[in-house]
Protein backbone atom coordinates (compact mmCIF):
# COMPACT_ATOMS: atom_id res chain seq x y z
CA UNK A 1 0.00 0.00 0.00
CA UNK A 2 3.05 2.19 0.93
CA UNK A 3 4.96 1.09 -2.16
CA UNK A 4 1.71 1.77 -4.21
CA UNK A 5 1.41 5.40 -2.58
CA UNK A 6 4.88 6.35 -3.24
CA UNK A 7 4.80 5.55 -6.84
CA UNK A 8 1.42 7.36 -6.95
CA UNK A 9 3.69 10.68 -5.54
CA UNK A 10 6.47 10.09 -8.15
CA UNK A 11 4.14 10.01 -11.21
CA UNK A 12 2.72 13.13 -9.71
CA UNK A 13 5.53 14.52 -9.06
CA UNK A 14 7.62 13.74 -12.43
CA UNK A 15 4.39 14.86 -14.38
CA UNK A 16 4.35 18.40 -12.61
CA UNK A 17 8.13 18.46 -13.64
CA UNK A 18 7.57 17.80 -16.84
CA UNK A 19 4.76 20.33 -17.22
CA UNK A 20 6.86 23.22 -15.73
CA UNK A 21 9.76 22.38 -18.10
CA UNK A 22 7.31 22.72 -21.11
CA UNK A 23 5.80 25.59 -20.21
CA UNK A 24 9.58 27.37 -19.65
CA UNK A 25 10.23 25.78 -22.83
CA UNK A 26 7.15 27.56 -24.38
CA UNK A 27 7.70 30.67 -23.10
CA UNK A 28 11.01 30.76 -24.02
CA UNK A 29 10.49 29.97 -27.86
CA UNK A 30 7.62 32.26 -27.95
CA UNK A 31 9.99 34.93 -26.35
CA UNK A 32 12.17 33.80 -29.34
CA UNK A 33 9.50 34.32 -31.53
CA UNK A 34 8.74 38.10 -30.76
CA UNK A 35 11.87 38.86 -31.04
CA UNK A 36 12.52 37.60 -34.35
CA UNK A 37 9.20 39.05 -35.39
CA UNK A 38 10.15 42.43 -33.62
CA UNK A 39 13.76 42.48 -35.16
CA UNK A 40 11.73 41.68 -38.55
CA UNK A 41 9.78 44.75 -38.33
CA UNK A 42 12.32 46.93 -37.06
CA UNK A 43 14.05 46.24 -40.63
CA UNK A 44 11.02 47.52 -42.41
CA UNK A 45 11.41 50.71 -41.17
CA UNK A 46 14.75 51.35 -42.96
CA UNK A 47 16.33 53.27 -39.75
CA UNK A 48 13.61 55.97 -39.94
CA UNK A 49 12.00 57.36 -36.98
CA UNK A 50 8.42 57.41 -37.84
CA UNK A 51 5.42 56.60 -35.89
CA UNK A 52 4.19 52.80 -35.71
CA UNK A 53 1.68 51.40 -38.18
CA UNK A 54 0.01 48.56 -36.93
CA UNK A 55 -2.29 48.10 -39.68
CA UNK A 56 0.68 48.43 -41.86
CA UNK A 57 3.25 45.74 -40.42
CA UNK A 58 0.37 43.24 -39.61
CA UNK A 59 -0.60 43.22 -43.79
CA UNK A 60 3.00 43.10 -44.81
CA UNK A 61 3.51 39.82 -42.85
CA UNK A 62 0.74 37.68 -43.38
CA UNK A 63 0.69 38.83 -47.70
CA UNK A 64 3.03 37.36 -49.93
CA UNK A 65 6.42 38.37 -50.75
CA UNK A 66 8.16 38.26 -54.31
CA UNK A 67 11.89 37.57 -52.18
CA UNK A 68 12.28 35.76 -48.72
CA UNK A 69 13.16 37.79 -46.09
CA UNK A 70 15.56 36.26 -43.60
CA UNK A 71 17.10 38.24 -41.04
CA UNK A 72 18.09 41.91 -41.08
CA UNK A 73 19.95 42.74 -44.37
CA UNK A 74 19.52 39.42 -45.57
CA UNK A 75 16.97 38.32 -48.49
CA UNK A 76 16.59 34.93 -50.26
CA UNK A 77 16.19 36.01 -53.90
CA UNK A 78 13.83 34.08 -55.38
CA UNK A 79 12.62 33.73 -59.31
CA UNK A 80 10.88 36.33 -61.42
CA UNK A 81 8.73 35.44 -64.09
CA UNK A 82 6.45 37.89 -65.40
CA UNK A 83 4.65 38.31 -68.56
CA UNK A 84 3.21 41.59 -69.59
CA UNK A 85 0.84 41.48 -72.57
CA UNK A 86 2.95 44.11 -75.73
CA UNK A 87 6.56 43.60 -73.59
CA UNK A 88 6.87 39.84 -73.84
CA UNK A 89 7.98 37.27 -70.71
CA UNK A 90 10.95 38.53 -68.34
CA UNK A 91 12.73 36.20 -66.20
CA UNK A 92 15.47 37.42 -63.27
CA UNK A 93 16.38 36.75 -59.51
CA UNK A 94 14.78 39.44 -57.28
CA UNK A 95 18.51 40.15 -56.28
CA UNK A 96 18.63 41.83 -59.25
CA UNK A 97 15.78 44.45 -58.45
CA UNK A 98 18.36 45.37 -55.37
CA UNK A 99 15.54 46.27 -53.39
CA UNK A 100 13.98 49.11 -55.27
CA UNK A 101 17.08 50.64 -56.74
CA UNK A 102 17.23 49.27 -60.25
CA UNK A 103 14.59 48.54 -62.78
CA UNK A 104 14.33 45.61 -65.03
CA UNK A 105 12.32 45.46 -68.50
CA UNK A 106 9.96 48.60 -66.15
CA UNK A 107 9.95 46.50 -62.78
CA UNK A 108 10.47 47.52 -59.72
CA UNK A 109 10.60 46.02 -56.20
CA UNK A 110 8.51 47.69 -53.84
CA UNK A 111 7.62 46.46 -50.18
CA UNK A 112 8.85 43.08 -51.33
CA UNK A 113 6.29 43.20 -53.73
CA UNK A 114 6.83 43.63 -57.86
CA UNK A 115 5.80 46.19 -59.64
CA UNK A 116 5.23 47.91 -62.50
CA UNK A 117 6.25 51.53 -63.94
CA UNK A 118 2.83 52.10 -66.24
CA UNK A 119 4.69 54.83 -68.33
CA UNK A 120 5.47 53.55 -71.96
CA UNK A 121 8.44 56.55 -71.97
CA UNK A 122 10.60 54.36 -69.03
CA UNK A 123 13.57 52.55 -70.66
CA UNK A 124 13.58 49.14 -71.13
CA UNK A 125 16.22 46.58 -69.71
CA UNK A 126 18.11 46.91 -66.87
CA UNK A 127 18.34 50.18 -65.71
CA UNK A 128 19.84 51.68 -62.43
CA UNK A 129 16.92 53.92 -60.61
CA UNK A 130 17.15 56.49 -57.60
CA UNK A 131 14.96 54.92 -55.33
CA UNK A 132 10.82 54.37 -54.94
CA UNK A 133 9.16 57.14 -53.23
CA UNK A 134 6.08 57.12 -51.30
CA UNK A 135 3.20 59.82 -51.68
CA UNK A 136 0.14 60.51 -50.42
CA UNK A 137 -2.32 62.18 -53.13
CA UNK A 138 -5.63 63.44 -51.83
CA UNK A 139 -8.01 63.74 -54.34
CA UNK A 140 -11.66 63.39 -54.60
CA UNK A 141 -13.53 60.11 -55.76
CA UNK A 142 -17.17 60.37 -57.07
CA UNK A 143 -19.16 61.00 -54.51
CA UNK A 144 -17.69 64.07 -53.92
CA UNK A 145 -15.51 62.68 -51.31
CA UNK A 146 -12.02 63.03 -50.27
CA UNK A 147 -9.98 60.40 -50.26
CA UNK A 148 -6.33 59.70 -49.14
CA UNK A 149 -4.40 57.41 -52.16
CA UNK A 150 -0.73 56.01 -51.65
CA UNK A 151 1.17 55.81 -54.52
CA UNK A 152 4.42 55.09 -55.44
CA UNK A 153 6.78 56.65 -58.07
CA UNK A 154 9.73 55.13 -59.20
CA UNK A 155 12.24 58.13 -59.24
CA UNK A 156 14.81 57.97 -62.47
CA UNK A 157 17.21 60.74 -63.71
CA UNK A 158 14.94 63.44 -61.61
CA UNK A 159 12.08 62.46 -62.95
CA UNK A 160 9.05 60.71 -61.46
CA UNK A 161 7.56 57.55 -63.05
CA UNK A 162 4.26 56.89 -61.74
CA UNK A 163 3.98 52.73 -60.15
CA UNK A 164 0.87 51.16 -61.31
CA UNK A 165 -1.06 50.10 -58.27
CA UNK A 166 -2.27 46.77 -57.74
CA UNK A 167 -6.34 47.02 -57.29
CA UNK A 168 -7.29 46.67 -53.81
CA UNK A 169 -10.51 44.75 -54.54
CA UNK A 170 -8.78 41.96 -52.23
CA UNK A 171 -8.60 44.31 -49.42
CA UNK A 172 -4.44 44.25 -49.87
CA UNK A 173 -4.83 40.89 -48.00
CA UNK A 174 -2.80 39.35 -50.79
CA UNK A 175 -0.61 42.00 -51.97
CA UNK A 176 -1.76 41.83 -55.22
CA UNK A 177 -4.89 42.11 -57.34
CA UNK A 178 -5.42 43.10 -60.98
CA UNK A 179 -2.19 44.51 -63.21
CA UNK A 180 -1.14 44.92 -66.11
CA UNK A 181 1.16 42.02 -66.34
CA UNK A 182 0.64 38.10 -65.24
CA UNK A 183 2.93 37.08 -62.10
CA UNK A 184 3.91 33.16 -62.31
CA UNK A 185 7.05 34.07 -60.09
CA UNK A 186 8.14 31.55 -57.46
CA UNK A 187 7.55 33.72 -54.27
CA UNK A 188 7.61 33.21 -50.62
CA UNK A 189 4.30 31.68 -50.41
CA UNK A 190 4.89 29.53 -53.54
CA UNK A 191 8.18 28.37 -51.80
CA UNK A 192 6.97 27.29 -49.24
CA UNK A 193 4.37 25.40 -50.44
CA UNK A 194 6.96 23.62 -52.64
CA UNK A 195 9.10 23.02 -49.58
CA UNK A 196 5.66 21.69 -48.09
CA UNK A 197 5.46 19.32 -50.99
CA UNK A 198 9.14 17.80 -50.87
CA UNK A 199 8.65 17.09 -47.21
CA UNK A 200 5.26 15.24 -47.97
CA UNK A 201 7.43 13.25 -50.27
CA UNK A 202 9.89 12.91 -48.33
CA UNK A 203 8.26 11.82 -45.30
CA UNK A 204 5.35 9.52 -47.32
CA UNK A 205 8.50 7.71 -49.21
CA UNK A 206 10.13 6.64 -45.96
CA UNK A 207 7.09 5.69 -44.26
CA UNK A 208 6.19 3.46 -47.90
CA UNK A 209 9.52 1.86 -47.80
CA UNK A 210 8.99 1.17 -44.44
CA UNK A 211 5.59 -0.82 -45.33
CA UNK A 212 7.99 -3.03 -47.80
CA UNK A 213 11.10 -3.57 -45.05
CA UNK A 214 8.63 -4.53 -42.11
CA UNK A 215 6.23 -6.42 -44.09
CA UNK A 216 4.09 -8.21 -41.49
CA UNK A 217 6.27 -6.82 -38.33
CA UNK A 218 5.39 -3.87 -35.74
CA UNK A 219 5.81 -0.59 -37.72
CA UNK A 220 9.17 1.42 -37.02
CA UNK A 221 9.92 4.85 -36.66
CA UNK A 222 8.06 7.60 -38.75
CA UNK A 223 6.19 4.85 -39.73
CA UNK A 224 4.52 4.14 -36.67
CA UNK A 225 3.46 8.13 -35.90
CA UNK A 226 1.73 8.09 -39.49
CA UNK A 227 -0.50 5.18 -38.93
CA UNK A 228 -2.32 5.93 -36.26
CA UNK A 229 -2.87 9.23 -38.20
CA UNK A 230 -4.14 7.32 -41.11
CA UNK A 231 -6.42 4.51 -39.34
CA UNK A 232 -8.04 7.19 -37.11
CA UNK A 233 -8.94 9.39 -40.64
CA UNK A 234 -10.03 5.79 -42.56
CA UNK A 235 -12.15 4.97 -39.44
CA UNK A 236 -13.25 8.36 -38.01
CA UNK A 237 -13.54 10.34 -41.20
CA UNK A 238 -13.52 8.46 -44.59
CA UNK A 239 -15.71 5.18 -43.41
CA UNK A 240 -18.37 7.16 -42.03
CA UNK A 241 -18.71 9.71 -44.28
CA UNK A 242 -18.61 8.36 -47.63
CA UNK A 243 -19.21 4.47 -46.72
CA UNK A 244 -17.39 0.91 -46.78
CA UNK A 245 -18.20 0.46 -50.44
CA UNK A 246 -16.45 3.86 -51.94
CA UNK A 247 -14.00 4.81 -49.32
CA UNK A 248 -11.07 3.52 -50.79
CA UNK A 249 -11.64 5.86 -53.84
CA UNK A 250 -11.07 8.82 -51.90
CA UNK A 251 -8.92 7.79 -49.15
CA UNK A 252 -5.78 9.05 -51.53
CA UNK A 253 -7.48 12.21 -51.67
CA UNK A 254 -8.85 13.15 -48.70
CA UNK A 255 -5.32 11.97 -46.97
CA UNK A 256 -3.47 14.38 -49.47
CA UNK A 257 -5.81 17.22 -48.43
CA UNK A 258 -5.17 16.81 -44.56
CA UNK A 259 -1.71 16.42 -44.89
CA UNK A 260 -0.95 18.99 -47.44
CA UNK A 261 -2.81 21.74 -45.26
CA UNK A 262 -1.04 20.27 -41.82
CA UNK A 263 2.60 20.84 -43.16
CA UNK A 264 1.88 23.88 -44.94
CA UNK A 265 -0.27 24.94 -41.59
CA UNK A 266 2.38 23.99 -39.65
CA UNK A 267 5.35 25.35 -41.74
CA UNK A 268 3.42 28.94 -41.11
CA UNK A 269 3.44 28.52 -37.41
CA UNK A 270 7.38 28.42 -37.18
CA UNK A 271 8.36 32.30 -37.32
CA UNK A 272 12.23 31.88 -39.47
CA UNK A 273 13.17 31.37 -42.68
CA UNK A 274 11.84 28.07 -44.35
CA UNK A 275 8.71 28.44 -42.80
CA UNK A 276 7.09 31.85 -41.60
CA UNK A 277 4.99 32.43 -45.48
CA UNK A 278 1.36 32.92 -44.75
CA UNK A 279 0.52 29.49 -46.87
CA UNK A 280 -3.15 28.41 -46.04
CA UNK A 281 -4.07 31.80 -44.93
CA UNK A 282 -3.56 32.95 -48.74
CA UNK A 283 -7.25 32.75 -50.18
CA UNK A 284 -5.66 32.17 -53.34
CA UNK A 285 -4.26 28.43 -52.30
CA UNK A 286 -7.37 27.71 -50.19
CA UNK A 287 -9.06 29.21 -53.57
CA UNK A 288 -7.34 26.22 -55.14
CA UNK A 289 -7.91 23.19 -52.49
CA UNK A 290 -11.49 24.13 -52.29
CA UNK A 291 -12.09 24.21 -56.49
CA UNK A 292 -10.16 20.14 -56.24
CA UNK A 293 -12.72 19.59 -54.21
CA UNK A 294 -15.84 21.05 -55.78
CA UNK A 295 -14.81 18.87 -58.97
CA UNK A 296 -13.98 15.66 -57.25
CA UNK A 297 -17.52 16.08 -55.68
CA UNK A 298 -19.23 16.71 -58.92
CA UNK A 299 -17.38 14.39 -61.25
CA UNK A 300 -18.13 11.75 -58.85
CA UNK A 301 -22.04 12.92 -58.23
CA UNK A 302 -24.50 9.86 -59.36
CA UNK A 303 -27.71 9.93 -60.65
CA UNK A 304 -29.12 10.20 -57.06
CA UNK A 305 -27.44 13.13 -56.55
CA UNK A 306 -28.21 14.98 -59.28
CA UNK A 307 -31.65 14.18 -59.14
CA UNK A 308 -31.53 15.40 -55.40
CA UNK A 309 -30.28 18.88 -56.52
CA UNK A 310 -32.31 19.78 -59.52
CA UNK A 311 -35.69 17.82 -58.83
CA UNK A 312 -35.66 16.37 -55.45
CA UNK A 313 -38.38 13.95 -54.86
CA UNK A 314 -40.81 13.48 -52.98
CA UNK A 315 -41.77 16.91 -52.32
CA UNK A 316 -44.93 19.13 -53.76
CA UNK A 317 -43.87 21.09 -57.12
CA UNK A 318 -43.92 24.33 -56.14
CA UNK A 319 -41.67 23.93 -52.86
CA UNK A 320 -39.18 22.10 -55.40
CA UNK A 321 -38.99 25.43 -57.72
CA UNK A 322 -37.79 26.70 -54.62
CA UNK A 323 -35.50 24.19 -53.47
CA UNK A 324 -33.85 23.96 -56.33
CA UNK A 325 -32.34 27.32 -56.93
CA UNK A 326 -31.34 27.12 -53.21
CA UNK A 327 -29.63 23.68 -54.12
CA UNK A 328 -27.98 24.85 -56.78
CA UNK A 329 -26.32 27.48 -55.21
CA UNK A 330 -25.12 25.01 -51.99
CA UNK A 331 -23.03 23.30 -55.42
CA UNK A 332 -21.06 26.78 -55.02
CA UNK A 333 -21.56 27.73 -51.53
CA UNK A 334 -19.77 24.31 -50.29
CA UNK A 335 -16.28 24.67 -51.41
CA UNK A 336 -16.58 28.98 -51.08
CA UNK A 337 -17.05 27.75 -47.48
CA UNK A 338 -14.18 25.87 -47.26
CA UNK A 339 -12.39 28.44 -48.89
CA UNK A 340 -13.09 31.31 -46.30
CA UNK A 341 -12.65 28.96 -43.42
CA UNK A 342 -8.99 28.00 -43.77
CA UNK A 343 -8.25 31.28 -45.18
CA UNK A 344 -10.19 33.19 -42.39
CA UNK A 345 -9.14 30.90 -39.53
CA UNK A 346 -5.23 30.77 -40.22
CA UNK A 347 -5.15 34.87 -41.29
CA UNK A 348 -6.89 35.62 -38.17
CA UNK A 349 -4.44 33.36 -35.82
CA UNK A 350 -1.51 35.23 -37.65
CA UNK A 351 -2.86 38.63 -36.76
CA UNK A 352 -4.00 38.12 -33.59
CA UNK A 353 -0.03 37.02 -32.73
CA UNK A 354 1.28 40.12 -35.27
CA UNK A 355 -0.72 42.29 -32.71
CA UNK A 356 0.73 40.95 -29.02
CA UNK A 357 4.25 41.23 -31.10
CA UNK A 358 3.10 45.17 -31.99
CA UNK A 359 2.33 45.85 -28.36
CA UNK A 360 6.44 45.92 -27.99
CA UNK A 361 6.55 48.70 -30.38
CA UNK A 362 3.00 50.66 -28.92
CA UNK A 363 4.15 50.30 -25.63
CA UNK A 364 7.65 50.97 -26.55
CA UNK A 365 7.35 54.47 -28.49
CA UNK A 366 9.42 52.38 -31.55
CA UNK A 367 12.66 51.89 -28.87
CA UNK A 368 11.74 55.20 -27.35
CA UNK A 369 10.80 53.77 -24.44
CA UNK A 370 12.53 51.14 -22.97
CA UNK A 371 10.35 50.38 -19.65
CA UNK A 372 7.36 50.59 -22.05
CA UNK A 373 8.79 47.94 -24.05
CA UNK A 374 9.73 46.05 -21.46
CA UNK A 375 6.14 45.74 -20.53
CA UNK A 376 4.79 45.00 -24.11
CA UNK A 377 8.09 41.77 -24.59
CA UNK A 378 6.87 40.34 -21.15
CA UNK A 379 2.99 40.81 -21.70
CA UNK A 380 3.47 40.09 -25.67
CA UNK A 381 5.77 37.07 -24.67
CA UNK A 382 3.14 35.53 -22.75
CA UNK A 383 -0.18 36.06 -24.57
CA UNK A 384 1.94 35.10 -28.04
CA UNK A 385 3.10 31.73 -26.27
CA UNK A 386 -0.55 31.24 -25.18
CA UNK A 387 -1.39 32.16 -29.16
CA UNK A 388 1.31 29.80 -30.66
CA UNK A 389 -0.14 26.54 -28.33
CA UNK A 390 -3.89 27.70 -29.65
CA UNK A 391 -2.35 27.60 -33.30
CA UNK A 392 -1.02 24.34 -33.08
CA UNK A 393 -4.43 23.06 -31.89
CA UNK A 394 -6.14 25.18 -35.34
CA UNK A 395 -3.30 23.82 -37.58
CA UNK A 396 -4.61 20.41 -36.63
CA UNK A 397 -8.42 21.41 -36.51
CA UNK A 398 -8.49 23.39 -39.41
CA UNK A 399 -6.62 20.57 -41.75
CA UNK A 400 -9.15 17.62 -40.28
CA UNK A 401 -12.07 19.97 -40.59
CA UNK A 402 -11.37 20.75 -44.47
CA UNK A 403 -10.37 16.78 -44.99
CA UNK A 404 -14.13 15.76 -43.15
CA UNK A 405 -15.93 18.47 -44.78
CA UNK A 406 -14.57 17.57 -48.39
CA UNK A 407 -15.13 13.80 -47.09
CA UNK A 408 -19.22 14.53 -46.49
CA UNK A 409 -19.62 16.24 -49.72
CA UNK A 410 -18.45 13.45 -51.39
CA UNK A 411 -19.88 11.25 -49.77
CA UNK A 412 -22.97 13.02 -50.21
CA UNK A 413 -22.09 12.55 -54.15
CA UNK A 414 -21.75 9.07 -54.57
CA UNK A 415 -24.10 7.85 -51.99
CA UNK A 416 -26.40 4.82 -53.35
CA UNK A 417 -29.60 5.65 -54.09
CA UNK A 418 -31.75 3.09 -51.99
CA UNK A 419 -30.01 4.97 -48.49
CA UNK A 420 -32.44 8.33 -50.13
CA UNK A 421 -35.66 5.91 -50.43
CA UNK A 422 -35.39 4.92 -46.94
CA UNK A 423 -35.33 7.91 -45.12
CA UNK A 424 -37.89 9.93 -47.90
CA UNK A 425 -40.34 6.43 -47.15
CA UNK A 426 -41.77 7.63 -44.04
CA UNK B 1 -16.76 49.97 -38.20
CA UNK B 2 -14.92 47.03 -38.90
CA UNK B 3 -13.58 46.39 -35.46
CA UNK B 4 -17.57 46.26 -34.53
CA UNK B 5 -18.51 44.02 -37.43
CA UNK B 6 -16.21 41.62 -36.43
CA UNK B 7 -16.77 41.70 -32.91
CA UNK B 8 -20.39 40.86 -33.26
CA UNK B 9 -19.65 38.04 -35.50
CA UNK B 10 -17.16 36.73 -32.76
CA UNK B 11 -20.04 36.84 -30.07
CA UNK B 12 -22.38 35.11 -32.69
CA UNK B 13 -20.08 32.09 -33.29
CA UNK B 14 -19.06 32.46 -29.63
CA UNK B 15 -23.15 31.70 -28.83
CA UNK B 16 -23.49 28.96 -31.07
CA UNK B 17 -20.29 26.86 -30.48
CA UNK B 18 -20.85 27.07 -26.75
CA UNK B 19 -24.63 25.10 -27.44
CA UNK B 20 -22.91 22.72 -29.50
CA UNK B 21 -20.48 22.11 -26.60
CA UNK B 22 -23.09 22.02 -24.01
CA UNK B 23 -25.32 20.12 -25.68
CA UNK B 24 -22.58 17.88 -26.49
CA UNK B 25 -21.54 17.71 -22.92
CA UNK B 26 -24.73 16.49 -21.72
CA UNK B 27 -24.65 13.98 -24.83
CA UNK B 28 -21.68 12.82 -23.58
CA UNK B 29 -22.87 12.66 -20.00
CA UNK B 30 -26.32 10.55 -20.95
CA UNK B 31 -23.71 8.15 -23.36
CA UNK B 32 -20.00 7.76 -22.46
CA UNK B 33 -20.00 4.98 -24.98
CA UNK B 34 -20.18 7.10 -27.99
CA UNK B 35 -17.87 9.74 -27.23
CA UNK B 36 -16.06 8.89 -30.46
CA UNK B 37 -19.12 9.43 -33.00
CA UNK B 38 -20.14 13.11 -30.63
CA UNK B 39 -16.65 14.36 -30.80
CA UNK B 40 -16.00 14.39 -34.58
CA UNK B 41 -19.61 15.22 -35.53
CA UNK B 42 -19.10 18.49 -32.13
CA UNK B 43 -16.53 19.42 -34.34
CA UNK B 44 -18.06 19.08 -37.70
CA UNK B 45 -20.98 21.48 -36.90
CA UNK B 46 -18.24 23.95 -34.48
CA UNK B 47 -16.81 24.16 -38.01
CA UNK B 48 -19.88 25.03 -40.22
CA UNK B 49 -20.77 27.44 -37.36
CA UNK B 50 -17.31 29.15 -37.76
CA UNK B 51 -17.54 29.46 -41.08
CA UNK B 52 -20.42 31.64 -40.72
CA UNK B 53 -19.15 33.59 -38.40
CA UNK B 54 -15.83 34.10 -40.30
CA UNK B 55 -17.92 35.47 -43.41
CA UNK B 56 -18.53 38.17 -41.04
CA UNK B 57 -14.86 38.56 -39.95
CA UNK B 58 -13.48 38.79 -43.69
CA UNK B 59 -16.50 41.52 -44.68
CA UNK B 60 -14.92 43.10 -41.48
CA UNK B 61 -11.62 42.91 -42.56
CA UNK B 62 -11.85 44.00 -46.10
CA UNK B 63 -14.37 46.82 -44.72
CA UNK B 64 -11.10 47.84 -42.33
CA UNK B 65 -8.08 47.36 -44.57
CA UNK B 66 -9.56 48.22 -47.96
Amino acid sequence: MVNLETTYKEVVLSTMNRVFLTSIFLLIFSLLNTAIWASDSDDAKDGKKEEYDPVGTVVEHIADANEFHIWKGVHMPLPCILYAPGSGWTFFMTNKLDHGHTAVDRYVLNHGRVNRIADDSFPMGEVHIEGVEHVEEHHTDENGEEVIEEVAYAVYHDQKYKLEHASKWDGGVLGGGVTSFYDFSITKVVFTMLLAAVLLCWVFFLVARGYKRNDGKAPKGIQSFIEPIFIFMRDEVTIPMIGEKHYERFQPFIMTLFFFILFCNLLGLIPFFPGSANVTGNIAITLVLAVFTFIVTNINGNKHYWEHIFWMPGIPAWVKLILTPVEVLSLIIKPFSLMIRLFANISAGHIIILSFVGLIFLFGNMGENFGGATIGVLLGGVFTAFMNLIELLVAFIQAFVFAILSASYIGAAVEDAHHGDEAHAH
Amino acid sequence: MGAIGAGIAALGAGVGIGLIGGHAMDAIARQPEAIGDIRSNMILTAALVEGAALFGIVVGLLASLG
